[in-house]
């Protein structure tokens, strides 16, 4: 069964269209990468999978369980059901472009809360947890009592991806996770979602790193004006792309 | 100068210096929990709600608490359909009057101080809660409220301040704090300023004790925005 299924996403701010009925699913193991310009509708699309923002049109469905919907006043899907939304959002973890770590949280906190408040975990369970899961995006029991505003970029992503893990999430959702690093700490959070990709996880990324889109991914997908203009593996896509837009896109990418 | 007159009554200073501290923290904890909902109010997405809450601090923070205070102790009293009402043993005495006056002063300037740090938790975090599957009630007691109040500490240790100086004003209304004990010794004994400088050291020294409260707090719970990156 498919981790994640989106079907015919809309998505409009006034009358400008932003996504152009987008459908797309990930089956367990899948990191599929999400390329395209700026203003493409990528970020936009990552978002609607979990509902930060409402689609206009669209279905979502995790694991078989269809997101239920009604409509707006203002023409824009609604969650008919908060506390579904708030259930499917727990099986997707969102790892952003800028972190949003709890700065008023220790790391420890920070990593433990959601699962805790969320699925109901045990404060021991979740600290175990939480230590696993920091060693592996290699960050130290050291880390555990510092504030994000103690650590580095690269250092906050890294916990923000260990607080993603922690939600066990049947799908990993990042949108931009380098964007807004330094460039000589990008290298350290592309290896962490390197391993995750070799673990089997699934994972939906929206990147502008080429590399990771082309050597870790099992589908990329190329988004150009609201619409999905190539999909394929990253050999036929960046290898061997039908379309001189993307042509261009990956050429102008390499430099 | 004379000391002495200062020394003889130190029994009612202490005795003010009680009803000082009483009012301040009855007032100041009661203002806390007015503000902490109105906070959320003031940021609503419903524009009556909004409006609501900022007619409420511009009333009150927009004249002065010995105008509120002289308008509900002496003023409510002309009103003989408050005079007949069971309300009236309450409203009729002083201490229930400066109460209310400073806890609905202090309410409109907390409110305030609360609602500008709700606005300063980045829109990141607050989406981080909801993505991660956060309850309204949970995002509002583990994000907003611990992010607004540590935020708002150095802003509302003056607030706390400013409110135990204004409790000085029940001094007007017969109340004995430590003001009205000063004033009584210098109707008593016409001396001028042995009394009052006294007063001020009270008030100077519970300040101090405050203000190393608020600091602590600072410490413990406001440590992450001072950090070195």
């Amino acid at each position: 069964m498919d981790k994640l299924t989106v079907s015919g996403i809309h998505k409009s701010y006034g009358a400008h269209e932003v996504l152009k009925g987008v459908s797309l699913s990930a089956s367990a193991g899948d990191v599929i990468s999400i390329i395209g310009s700026s203003g493409s509708g990528k970020s936009t699309l990552l978002r609607c999978m979990n509902f930060l923002e409402a689609p206009s049109a669209g279905t979502i469905t995790v694991e078989g369980e269809a997101l239920q919907t009604t409509r707006g006043r203002d023409g824009a899907l609604r969650p008919a059901c908060a506390k579904q939304l708030r259930r499917i959002r727990t099986r997707l973890a969102m790892v952003f472009q800028n972190f949003c770590l709890w700065s008023h949280m220790t790391v420890e906190a920070n990593v433990t809360e959601a699962p805790v408040g969320t699925l109901g975990l045990s404060r021991e369970e979740a600290r175990e947890r939480a230590c696993v899961n920091l060693e592996k995006v290699g960050l130290g029991r050291e880390y555990l009592a510092r504030y994000p505003g103690q650590l580095s970029g690269g250092q906050q992503q890294r916990v923000a991806i260990a607080r993603a893990l922690s939600m066990e999430p049947q799908v990993m959702l990042f949108d931009e996770p380098t964007s807004a690093l330094d460039p000589e700490l990008v290298g350290e959070v592309l290896k962490v979602m390197q391993s995750l990709a070799e673990e089997g996880r699934t994972m939906i990324v929206v990147t502008h790193e080429m590399a990771f889109a082309r050597h870790a991914s099992t589908q990329v997908i190329y988004l150009q004006g609201g619409v999905i203009e190539e999909q394929g593996s990253p050999e036929q896509v960046f290898g061997a792309p039908r379309t001189e837009r993307l042509a261009r896109f990956i050429d102008r990418a390499r430099h | 100068m004379n000391w002495d007159v200062v020394v003889e009554n130190l029994r009612l200073y202490a005795q003010g210096a009680g009803l000082t501290i009483w009012l301040t923290l009855l007032s100041l904890s009661a203002a806390f929990l007015l503000a902490l909902p109105l906070a959320f109010l003031r940021n609503s997405r419903s524009r009556f709600l909004r409006r609501s809450v900022i007619a409420y601090t511009t009333v009150f923070r927009g004249t002065p608490l010995l105008v509120q205070l002289f308008l509900v102790y002496f003023g409510l009293a002309q009103f003989e359909l408050l005079r007949g009402s069971f309300l009236w043993p309450w409203l009729s005495s002083p201490l229930v009057c400066a109460l209310l006056v400073f806890v609905l002063n202090s309410g409109a300037y907390t409110t305030e101080i609360f609602a500008g740090g709700l606005r300063t938790i980045p829109k990141g975090e607050i989406e981080a809660a909801q993505a991660y599957g956060f309850t309204p009630l949970r995002a509002a007691l583990r994000i907003f409220i611990p992010g607004m109040l540590s935020r708002s500490l150095p802003l509302y240790g003056n607030e706390m301040i400013m409110l135990m100086h204004a409790t000085s004003l029940a001094s007007t209304v017969t109340l004995m704090e430590i003001t009205g004990v000063a004033r009584n010794i210098t109707l008593n004994y016409y001396i001028q300023l042995e009394p009052y400088v006294a007063a001020a050291l009270i008030y100077l020294a519970l300040t101090a004790i405050l203000v190393a409260a608020v600091q602590l707090a600072e410490r413990r719970f406001a440590n992450f925005l001072r950090l070195d990156h």
